[in-house]
């Protein structure tokens, strides 16, 4: 009878249905904020919980859809492309600020870690937080982290941007809108720049680029500062 | 014809960023490899946007789909993670803000020292 429920099909059907219902229900609230993720999470875990199916099937039989993660990454070159004329444009400045919020997000979640004693597991998983969740998550697993972790710290980290960063850009006292895009897309990713383009298109635009230069720089810069320090 | 070339075309990256960053020791994943090379390709005309972008789009568009079954495997963690909740929490929300800042900033102090020199100039 399980097997009629525990197969691959139904695991698939529960990922994009729940997917599907978080979208739904986003459309439906209004509310930019309220990512599909935060419906779809729990509808997966009820649903695995009260048939009482393994997570590890779960994951096993949705091998598919995780594997579309590494297309997904590449796909972000043509958001490069569609905005190579900023790009070319503001270039000394969305370099160095894209390099040094890499290597401050970097440093400052190696002393934190040190200063509450959190162990190296948490460490190399949180290095690439500040990325959008596939790179980070395949760099993760490049560095030795959890991807698992990571994905998790990624998502959190976007709605910390998202909620607070208008306000910490306010009492900061920028003015660019170049500057403002830049910060919440390097510090917050997709969910930052969903917030960013209620700024204004210039800052939605430099948002979204600066998620698929903060992913590559990070992806130079974690492995180099481990080398380095750890 | 429109899908599998898309498809194609992407995958095709991918197949070769991984091939790069495999023989470079992996210290990129061979994802970001691929995202710089199509990156290239467009730049250069290789690749023309419009083979592409209806795929692509798909893909960017519905990204939180592709990492829902990972994060799942944060069931399996639970019990770790709330030991260390709170420095966890710290950590994430701390840092976060930090590049926000120093991202901003950085770019801020670019824009106001190059008006600063054009003014000096004149």
């Amino acid at each position: 009878m399980m097997e009629l429920i525990m197969n691959v099909p139904m695991m698939l059907v529960l990922t994009v249905g729940a997917y599907l219902l978080g979208v739904w229900v986003r459309k439906k609230s209004g509310l930019a904020l309220l990512h599909p993720f935060i419906i779809s999470i729990p509808v997966i875990i009820s649903v695995l919980k009260v048939m009482d199916i393994p997570c590890s099937f779960y994951m096993e039989s949705n091998a598919m859809i995780d594997f579309l993660l590494g297309p997904c990454v590449v796909s972000l070159g043509l958001v490069l492309y569609d905005n190579r004329e900023v790009i070319l444009k503001n270039l000394a400045g969305i370099a160095s600020s894209v390099v040094v919020g890499s290597i401050v997000g970097v440093a400052s979640v190696f002393l934190l870690c040190r200063l509450f004693g959190l162990s190296d597991m948490f460490l190399l998983s949180l290095e690439p937080k500040s990325v959008t969740t596939p790179i980070a998550m395949d760099v993760s697993e490049v560095i030795g982290g959890n991807p698992s972790l990571t994905a998790v710290s990624v998502v959190l980290c976007g709605f910390v941007g998202a909620v607070l960063g208008p306000l910490v850009i306010k009492i900061s006292g920028v003015r660019s809108s170049v500057a403002k895009g830049l910060g919440m897309g390097c510090a917050s990713h997709g969910l930052g720049t969903a917030r960013a383009i209620e700024m204004g298109a210039v800052e939605g635009a430099v948002s979204g680029l600066s998620i698929a230069l903060m992913g590559l720089v990070t992806a130079v810069v974690v492995p180099l500062f481990n080398h380095l320090f750890i | 014809m429109e899908v599998l070339t898309g498809f194609f075309i992407i995958m095709a990256h991918l197949a070769v960023g991984n091939l790069i960053s495999g023989l470079t020791g992996n210290f990129l994943p061979g994802s970001v490899t691929g995202m710089v090379l199509l990156f290239i390709s467009l730049l250069t005309g290789l690749v023309k946007d419009r083979q592409i972008r209806k795929v692509a789009g798909f893909l960017t568009d519905n990204m939180t789909i592709f990492f829902l079954p990972a994060f799942m495997g944060i069931m399996d963690l639970w019990g770790m993670i709330r030991l260390d909740l709170w420095a966890w929490l710290s950590v994430v929300v701390l840092t976060t803000i930090l590049v926000l800042l120093a991202a901003a900033y950085t770019q801020e102090g670019i824009e106001r020292m190059t008006s600063f020199l054009k003014r000096r100039k004149r």
